[in-house]
C-alpha cells in the first residue's frame, strides 16, 4: 500500500520538512551555508512531488479520488485512535499551495535572512512550519488534525517571536500564542463532544454518523461545530480573535508571507473546507457573519494602516472574513479557491513588500537614517523605476486581490460573492451579509491601490532614499516573478487536457463540493444552482465596487484631487477607529486582561492572606501541636515504656538463662535425662 | 546351677560397667569394658542367641575395644599405664541418673509384659541369614552402605588435613 | 530366677550405668564407653525380647544392626576424636565449647 505513489509521496511530502527541521536544527552549526540548503532542497522536493501528484490529479481528472492509509496509534480495548492520512483533490491542491508557497519562502529568505544570527535554526523553523501545515492537509481525523494544528501553534510561535531580542517580537509571539489557545480550546471541546456522540475521531465515520442523525444533531452539533470553528476563529484570525495577526508581522517578512498566504491561516480555511459537512444551518448562519464582520472591520482597518506589512496584514485578515463568509453561505468550494488564489498573490505581495522593505533597509542603512521607519508608506513613494520587477509583479498581485478581471482574485472573489448574494435572496433577513461582502471588495480596492499609489507612484517623499533604492538579489525577485504571474486567471480555468472546448475550468471540475452531513441542509447542486444565479449579478456588482474603490484611491492618492486629509478630519471619529484598529487591543485590554489580572491579584491576595496564612499555616501549626505530643507521648509512654520494657525483660530473661547455656555438652545431656524424669513423673502422677 | 552361673555373670556385667564409668584410669575402664563386652555375650548365651553371642565378641572385643585402645593410645602422651581422666558433675548427675534407674524399674516391673514361651533352636544362625536375604534385606543392604560410608568417613577424617 | 524381667534388670542397670558415664566422663573415649555400654543395654533388650515372645528373630536382626551401627559409630567418633586432638590438644570435651563462642 505504501508503495502507491499516491500514498508514498504525501508522506515523503509530510516528513521531508521534518527530517530537515531535524538535521537542520541540530547540526545545522556545523553543515556549510549552516545547512540551508538542506532546509531548501528537501523543501523543493516536496514541491517537485506535489506537482506530481498535481499532475496526477489533472490527467485522472477524477473528481471522486480519495486515497487513504492509516495506522492504529493507540489502541486500548474500546478506546482507538487510527493516524492516517487522506489524499483527495483537495489534499493536492492544498499541498501544492503549502509546498509552492514554501518554497518561495525559502529560496525568498537565502536572501533576506542573509547574515542572521540565528539564520540555521530560522531555516530549521521553517521546516517545522511546513511540516506540521502538511500534518493539517493531510490529516484523515480530528487527531492528527489537532495535533498538527498545535504543531502550526508552536512554530509560528517561534517564527514570529524570531527576533525575540526586540519586546515586540517576543510579545507578538506571545500574543499569536496565546490568542490561538482560545480558539484551540474551542477546537478541542468540539473534538470530544464529536467523539463523545460519534465515538470516532477519522472524518468519513463522522460524516456517516452525522448524516445518519442519530447520534448526535440539533443544537450538540451545532455547538460542536462552533466550537470546531472556534479552532479555525483563532488560526484564521477571525473576528474577534484577530488581533494577533497583525502583531505577527513581528517576524521576518518571508515568514508573514508563509503564515498569510499557505500556512497558518490557510489552516483553519482548510479546516472548515474538510469539515464543512459536519455544520448544521444556525452554525453556518453564524460562521457566515463572524466572517463577514471580519472582512468589513479588517477592511475598514485598512484603509488608514500606514505601515505597508499592517495594510497586507488586514487585507490578509479581511480576505480570510471573505473565505470563512463563503464557508458559511455554503459555497466552500469558492472559499478553497480563494483560498488558493489568494495564496498566491497574498505570498507575492508579501514577497514585495519584503522586497521594498529590504530595499529601504539598505538605503537607510546607506544614509545613516536610523530614525525612519522602513515599513511606513509615508517614507517611500516613486519606487516604480528603481525597482520595476518587484513594481510590476505586485500590481498583477494588486489588481488579483482588487478583484479586475482577468486575474485571479476575480474568479474566486466572485464566486463568493455571488454565493453570498445567492444566500440573501433566498434568505433575505441575512441582507447584510451582501452587503457588508461587497464593501469589503471595494474597500479591498482601495486600500490596495492606495498602497500602490503610495509606495511606487507619485514623487518621493524622501529623496535621498530613493537614490539608493535599487532592485532585490534574483533569490527574492524570482519567488515574485513566478507567484505574481500565478496571479494571472489563466492557471485557475485550464480545463482538463487543455481542452479549448470545456467551458469550465480545472478546479471547479476537481473540488466537487460534497453535500452537508446534516440532514436537511440544502444539498451542493442546490447550493451551486442558487449561486449560479446570482452570478451575473455578482459580477456585475463586484466588478462595479472594484472600480469604484480604484478609481477613489486614484483620486486621492495619485491625482490628489480629493484630499485624504480632508476626509480624515471630518471623519476625524471613524478615521480615530479605524486608525486604531477599532480599539479591539485597548479594548481588550480594559475590559478583559485588566480585570482578569485584578481578579488574579485579588485571588493571589485571598490566597496567600487567608488561604495560606490562617488556614494553611494554621494547620500546620495545629499539626506541629498534635506531633509535638503525640511524639511525647510516642516517645516517652510507648518507647520508653512499652517497647524499651519489652527490650529490658528480654534483656533480664536472656542473661538469665545464659547462666543455662554452658556450652557444655554432657550439661545439657543431663538436662535431657532431668527433663525426661520430669516428664515421667508427670506421666505417673 | 545355671542360675548361679547366670547370676555371676550377671554381677560381673554390671559390677564391670559401673568400673567403667567410676574408675578414674582410662585403660583400665577400656579393660572393665572388655569384661562388660565378655558378661554380655555370656547374657546373650543364656538368651539362646549363639550367633549374636559369637558376633559380640569378634566385632565389640575385637574390633570396638581394640579401636578404643587405639584412641586411647593417640590421645595421650603415654608415659605408664596410668592415664587418669577426671569426671565432672557426678552429684547432681548421680541423683539424676538414680531417680531415672528407679522410674526404670518400676516401669519395668510393673509393664505386663506377655511371654511366649519357645522351645531351644538348634541354632540362630540359619535362621537370621535367611531373614537378612529375605525380609530385611533392605535394611541389610542400607547398614552395609553405611558401613562403607563410616569407613570412607573415618579414613577421611583422621587422614587431617593432608 | 531366669526370667524376662531380669533381663531387663541388668540391661536398665547397663543402661544408666552407660548414661552416667555419658554425663560425667570428660574424657571424650570414655563417654564413647558409656555410649557402647548403652548400646549394650538396647542389644540385651532386643535379644530378650526375642527370646521370651517365642524365639522370634527379628530381635536378633536388630541387635546385629545395632552392632554393625556401633562399629561404625565407633570407627567416625574416634576418627572425630583424633581430630578433635590433632586440632586442639585435647579430648577433653568440656574444653571443647567452640560452640558457646
Amino acid at each position: 500500500m505504501i508503495e502507491n505513489p499516491m500514498i508514498l509521496f504525501p508522506l515523503l511530502i509530510l516528513f521531508l520538512p521534518l527530517l530537515s527541521f531535524i538535521i537542520v536544527i541540530f547540526f545545522g552549526n556545523k553543515l556549510p551555508r549552516q545547512g540551508d540548503w538542506v532546509a531548501v532542497g528537501s523543501i523543493v522536493t516536496t514541491f517537485l512531488l506535489a506537482c506530481y501528484l498535481f499532475l496526477q490529479m489533472f490527467l485522472n481528472y477524477d473528481p471522486d479520488f480519495s486515497h487513504g492509509a492509516s495506522f492504529s496509534w493507540i489502541n486500548l480495548g474500546e478506546f482507538k485512535i487510527n493516524l492516517g492520512i487522506l489524499v483527495d483533490n483537495l489534499t493536492i491542491v492544498m499541498l501544492l499551495i503549502v509546498t509552492l508557497v514554501s518554497s518561495c519562502t525559502h529560496i525568498f529568505s537565502l536572501a533576506y535572512m542573509k547574515g542572521d544570527i540565528r539564520y540555521n535554526r530560522y531555516f530549521a523553523y521553517l521546516g517545522l512550519f511546513t511540516f506540521s501545515m502538511n500534518g493539517i492537509v493531510l490529516a484523515d481525523n480530528l487527531i492528527s488534525m489537532y495535533m498538527s494544528w498545535e504543531l502550526v501553534g508552536v512554530s509560528s510561535y517561534l517564527l514570529i517571536g524570531h527576533w525575540f531580542e526586540k519586546d515586540s517580537a517576543a510579545n507578538a509571539s506571545k500574543k499569536a500564542f496565546l490568542t490561538n489557545r482560545v480558539g484551540d480550546i474551542g477546537f478541542f471541546i468540539g473534538i470530544m463532544l464529536l467523539y463523545s456522540a460519534v465515538g470516532a475521531f477519522a472524518f468519513n465515520p463522522i460524516f456517516e454518523s452525522i448524516a445518519g442523525g442519530q447520534a448526535i444533531a440539533g443544537t450538540t452539533l451545532t455547538i460542536a461545530g462552533l466550537g470546531i470553528f472556534m479552532g479555525a476563529v483563532g488560526k484564521s484570525s477571525q473576528f474577534p480573535l484577530h488581533i494577533w495577526l497583525p502583531d505577527a508581522m513581528e517576524g521576518p517578512t518571508p515568514v508573514s508571507a508563509l503564515m498569510h498566504a499557505a500556512t497558518m491561516v490557510a489552516a483553519g480555511v482548510y479546516m472548515c473546507v474538510r469539515l464543512f459537512p459536519i455544520f448544521t444551518p444556525s452554525a453556518l448562519i453564524v460562521i457566515a457573519y463572524i466572517g463577514a464582520i471580519t472582512a468589513i472591520l479588517a477592511a475598514l482597518i485598512a484603509v488608514s494602516q500606514n505601515d505597508i506589512k499592517k495594510v497586507l496584514a488586514y487585507s490578509t485578515v479581511s480576505q480570510l472574513g471573505f473565505m470563512i463568509l463563503a464557508v458559511g453561505t455554503g459555497v466552500y468550494t469558492a472559499a478553497f479557491f480563494h483560498l488558493l488564489t489568494h495564496a498566491m498573490f497574498k505570498a507575492n505581495l508579501f514577497y514585495c513588500s519584503g522586497s521594498v522593505i529590504h530595499s529601504m533597509h539598505h538605503a537607510l542603512h546607506k544614509a545613516h537614517d536610523h530614525d525612519t521607519d522602513p515599513q511606513d508608506m509615508r517614507n517611500m513613494g516613486g519606487f516604480k523605476d528603481k525597482m520595476p520587477i518587484t513594481y510590476f509583479s505586485m500590481l498583477v498581485s494588486t489588481l488579483a486581490i482588487a478583484g479586475v478581471p482577468l486575474f485571479s482574485g476575480f474568479l474566486s472573489k466572485d464566486a463568493i460573492l455571488a454565493g453570498t448574494l445567492s444566500f440573501a435572496q433566498h434568505h433575505p433577513e441575512h441582507f447584510l451579509l451582501p452587503f457588508f461582502g461587497f464593501l469589503a471588495a471595494a474597500l479591498t480596492a482601495f486600500y490596495m491601490f492606495r498602497l500602490i499609489f503610495m509606495t511606487f507612484h507619485g514623487n518621493p517623499n524622501i529623496k535621498s532614499i530613493v537614490k539608493n533604492i535599487h532592485e532585490s538579489p534574483k533569490e527574492m525577485t524570482s519567488p515574485i516573478v513566478l507567484l505574481g504571474s500565478l496571479s494571472f486567471f489563466i492557471f485557475y480555468t485550464l480545463p482538463h487536457n487543455f481542452n479549448p472546448m470545456k467551458d469550465k475550468g480545472w478546479f471547479t471540475d476537481l473540488i466537487v463540493p460534497r453535500n452537508s452531513a446534516v440532514p436537511g441542509s440544502l444539498t451542493a447542486n442546490e447550493i451551486a444552482e442558487y449561486a449560479h444565479h446570482a452570478h451575473y449579478l455578482a459580477m456585475g456588482l463586484s466588478l462595479i465596487v472594484a472600480s469604484i474603490g480604484i478609481l477613489l484611491a486614484y483620486l486621492m492618492y495619485q491625482k490628489k484631487v480629493i484630499s485624504a486629509k480632508n476626509i480624515s478630519e471630518k471623519f476625524g471619529f471613524f478615521y480615530d477607529w479605524s486608525l486604531n484598529k477599532f480599539y479591539f487591543d485597548e479594548n481588550y485590554n480594559r475590559y478583559l486582561y485588566q480585570p482578569f489580572l485584578r481578579l488574579a491579584h485579588t485571588i493571589s491576595w485571598l490566597d496567600w492572606e487567608f488561604y495560606d496564612k490562617y488556614f494553611i499555616n494554621g494547620f500546620g501549626k495545629l499539626t506541629k501541636l498534635l506531633s509535638t505530643v503525640s511524639g511525647k507521648f510516642d516517645y516517652s509512654g510507648i518507647d520508653q515504656g512499652f517497647v524499651d520494657g519489652f527490650g529490658r525483660a528480654s534483656n533480664t530473661v536472656g542473661k538469665l538463662l545464659r547462666n543455662v547455656q554452658t556450652g557444655r555438652l554432657q550439661n545439657y545431656l543431663l538436662f535431657v535425662v532431668a527433663g525426661i524424669l520430669v516428664i515421667i513423673i508427670a506421666q505417673a502422677f | 546351677m545355671a542360675d548361679i552361673v547366670f547370676w555371676i555373670i550377671s554381677a560381673l556385667t554390671v559390677m564391670s560397667a559401673a568400673f567403667v564409668v567410676l574408675n578414674n584410669q582410662l585403660v583400665y575402664s577400656a579393660v572393665a569394658l572388655l569384661f562388660t563386652l565378655f558378661g554380655t555375650a555370656g547374657l546373650y548365651v543364656f538368651l539362646w542367641a549363639d550367633f549374636i553371642a559369637g558376633i559380640q565378641i569378634l566385632v565389640y572385643v575385637g574390633g570396638i575395644l581394640v579401636l578404643v585402645i587405639f584412641g586411647i593410645m593417640l590421645t595421650n602422651k603415654i608415659k605408664s599405664v596410668r592415664i587418669s581422666h577426671k569426671s565432672m558433675q557426678q552429684g547432681v548427675g548421680g541423683v539424676v541418673i538414680f531417680w531415672f534407674f528407679i522410674f526404670l524399674f518400676l516401669a519395668l516391673t510393673k509393664a505386663p509384659w506377655v511371654v511366649t514361651e519357645a522351645i531351644e533352636p538348634v541354632g540362630t544362625v540359619r535362621g537370621i541369614g535367611i531373614l537378612l536375604l529375605t525380609d530385611y534385606l533392605l535394611p541389610f543392604e542400607i547398614i552395609s552402605v553405611l558401613l562403607l560410608g563410616a569407613l570412607i568417613g573415618a579414613a577421611v577424617l583422621s587422614r587431617g588435613d593432608s | 530366677m531366669n526370667s524376662l524381667d531380669s533381663y531387663l534388670f541388668i540391661s536398665s542397670m547397663l543402661f544408666c550405668l552407660g548414661l552416667f558415664g555419658v554425663i560425667t566422663r570428660r574424657n571424650a573415649i570414655a563417654v564413647l564407653m558409656g555410649v557402647e555400654l548403652i548400646l549394650n543395654a538396647a542389644n540385651i533388650n532386643f535379644v530378650a525380647f526375642s527370646k521370651f515372645n517365642g524365639m522370634n528373630l527379628d530381635g536378633h536382626i536388630f541387635a546385629l544392626l545395632v552392632i554393625v551401627l556401633a562399629a561404625a559409630e565407633a570407627a567416625v567418633a574416634l576418627a572425630i576424636i583424633i581430630n578433635i586432638y590433632n586440632n586442639m590438644n585435647t579430648v577433653n570435651i568440656d574444653d571443647v565449647s567452640e560452640l558457646k563462642r
